[in-house]
């Protein structure tokens, strides 16, 4: 601001200084045909919505609330939606830290499972989980493994086998969903994990060490807290995946799901538009629904380092003068 | 190692030919060195002589390659048993870490945590102190340091001298037997350099024992009981601060100290001729 306004010289008075700006803002008509166009675009989706007796509005929200839709949403899409997600990244962690541990036998297992299932696609992954049983046609068992061999070279007979299951019944059902999920969401989260546990300034482990923190504990309160801000917007990402993979789910299959169920009044009712809007209208709502929760857990660990995540705190003993100094 | 005492007791750090590789490039070759408690020892050199490896190795962020050193008698990183060195575990290198305290160039506070919390987190996790007397004694800490009104700020909310003291706050939360300091003002504006320097002062005064990298050298004159000149791995010369950086022994200390002064000098006459430059009148609030 050392030159003059020369547009505005100061009247009269030579030690006038300029005031406030009063000036005439950029026109922008550009914008005024854009919002033309949209209006017309907007109008003639509404039209479509509404007037198109395809769509049956009233048979929409009358399939979305019938007992078996409301069981699938909760059971088979929100359920293995929160159960894959939590095992997946709880697995995902594990193979973070394994891949980043100084066991190479650690990281070599961490690197082939991620490599297998990164590339099994979740409809296929899923589809083989519902047939698995075929290879374990007496049962899966909970036991000592290679018992018979054991028992064999001792010379006894009978088995060391505590539980046996139906293959066919664990893996084709609901804990082969959450299996497939969550197996296939590890090996995404644990590139996500790595990532993260990689983005912590070396600074921290080393004065977390110095506080004589175990490698365990500074990973636990000093780098995966710091590591989650960078973890959280592509894991928010993952559950939404996550919750529409739910659908693929029908190729188990499992059937208490919401888009089957959707689905299966359609063919019963001939109705199979409305129950896709109604389908879309829940994944629509869910979604939103994950979108919010996002932003609250990014908030909650961008503590410290993001500014609107940073509360500006009361002071212990008395609120100094000068309290906005500190802040840079 | 109580076979000999010396008037000061045993040597709290005892560095025996201490010998530091990097790959094939030899950065320590051969340090001895002693401390003894409550002394002040301020290590002093050109950049890449090794004083800040050396601390590094104190509280094994650096492992040893050749030679020994003791803290308190018992040696760092490894331990012999059956006539042979063994590695020690993970648990006893934190173990042996957990007595050191170490205040970094950079301050590595933790960012996710508000002061307060950044000195209560070792004493609860590590030590295992009761939450409300960590918090008194954090409290007490930051009083100390001159921060217990920040007690509840993020670091991002304190400036570079402010983050330093809570750094060394939470060094002293862990009641350590031992101070490293690793060029504590090099990372501060030169305003803020004053405060940190304050706190140290006052940290030596109380009989702390430290062992100080730095570039300060008003603070080694006034404040260390003895420094460590070293160049290209090696202890150069070593004495009391007056005799040392007063009239030293050795021409590559000389060379040093010499160059530092000239440094300051030209500093100096920048930061003159710069507010000549500005001139007389007094500048614009803006």
């Amino acid at each position: 601001m050392s030159e003059p306004d020369r547009a505005r010289p100061p009247a009269g008075d030579a030690e006038e200084r300029p005031g406030l700006i009063d000036a005439v803002p950029v026109r922008h008509p550009w914008r005024w045909v854009a919002v033309a166009v949209i209006a017309v675009l907007t109008a003639m989706l509404l039209n479509l919505l509404l007037t198109n007796p395809i769509y049956n509005w009233p048979f929409v929200f009358e399939a979305m609330v019938q007992e078996p839709v409301i069981r699938g949403l909760l059971i088979g899409t929100l359920g293995a939606t929160v159960l894959g997600m939590v095992f997946g990244v709880l697995g995902g962690v594990l193979l973070a830290v394994m891949r980043l541990s100084a066991n190479p036998v650690l990281r070599g297992v961490s690197w082939v499972y991620t490599w297998f299932f990164r590339a099994i696609p979740r409809y296929v992954l899923i589809v083989t989980m519902g047939v698995l049983g075929a290879l374990f046609p007496e049962g899966v068992s909970l036991g000592v493994p290679f018992d018979w061999l054991i028992i064999d070279a001792l010379g006894l007979s009978g088995d060391w086998r505590f539980v046996t299951l139906d293959a066919y019944a664990v893996f084709g059902g609901y804990f082969g969903a959450v299996l497939a999920l969550a197996s296939s969401e590890a090996a995404y989260m644990a590139e996500i994990a790595r990532s993260g546990i990689l983005s912590v300034d070396r600074g921290q482990v080393e004065a977390a060490q110095a506080l004589g923190m175990s490698p365990g504990l500074a990973m636990r309160r000093i780098i995966l807290p710091q590591a989650m801000r960078v973890i959280i917007p592509p894991t928010g990402n993952e559950l939404i995946s996550m919750l529409k993979d739910t659908s693929l789910l029908t190729g188990l299959p499992l059937t208490t799901e919401l888009f089957f169920q959707m689905q299966s009044i359609g063919s019963r009712t001939f109705q199979t538009f409305p129950v896709l809007v109604g389908a879309t209208l829940y994944y629509l709502a869910l979604s939103s629904v994950l979108m919010v929760g996002q932003t609250w857990v990014e908030r909650r660990f961008g503590r410290g380092i993001s500014p609107s995540a940073t509360p500006r705190r009361r002071t212990v003993v008395a609120p100094v003068a000068s309290n906005g100094s500190g802040a840079q | 190692m109580t076979s000999q005492s010396t008037p000061a007791g045993p040597p709290l750090v005892r560095a025996v030919n201490a010998i530091k590789e990097f790959g094939s490039t030899r950065v320590l070759d051969g340090i001895d060195l002693e401390v003894h408690r409550g002394e002040v020892v301020c290590l002093l050199g050109p950049s890449g002589s090794g004083k800040t490896t050396f601390l590094r190795l104190i509280n094994q962020m650096e492992q040893l390659t050749g030679g020994r050193i003791w803290v308190d008698g018992e040696l760092i990183g490894v331990e012999e048993r059956g006539g042979r060195l063994h590695v020690r575990k993970d648990r006893d290198i934190a173990r042996q870490r957990a007595r050191i305290g170490m205040v970094f160039q950079r301050f590595n506070l933790f960012p996710h945590m508000t002061a307060l919390e950044n000195v209560v987190e070792a004493p609860v996790h590590v030590k295992k102190v009761k939450p409300a007397e960590a918090r008194r004694e954090a409290l007490r800490l930051l009083e100390l340091v001159g921060l217990a009104e920040r007690a509840d700020y993020y670091p991002s909310q304190l400036s570079g001298g402010q983050q330093q003291r809570v750094a060394i706050a939470r060094a002293l939360a862990m009641e350590p037997e031992l101070m490293l300091f690793d060029e504590p003002t090099s990372a501060l504006d030169p305003e803020l350099v004053g405060e940190v320097l304050t706190v140290m002062r006052e940290l030596a005064d109380s009989g702390m024992t430290m062992i100080v990298v730095t570039h300060e050298m008003s603070f080694a004159r006034e404040v260390a009981d003895r420094v460590v000149f070293m160049d290209a791995g090696v202890v150069v010369e070593e004495g009391d601060p007056d005799q040392v950086l007063r009239s030293p022994r050795e021409p590559r200390t000389r060379a040093f100290l010499d160059r530092v002064r000239r440094e300051e000098r030209v500093l100096e006459q920048r930061v003159a001729r710069e507010l000549e430059d500005l001139g007389p009148e007094p500048s614009d609030p803006s």
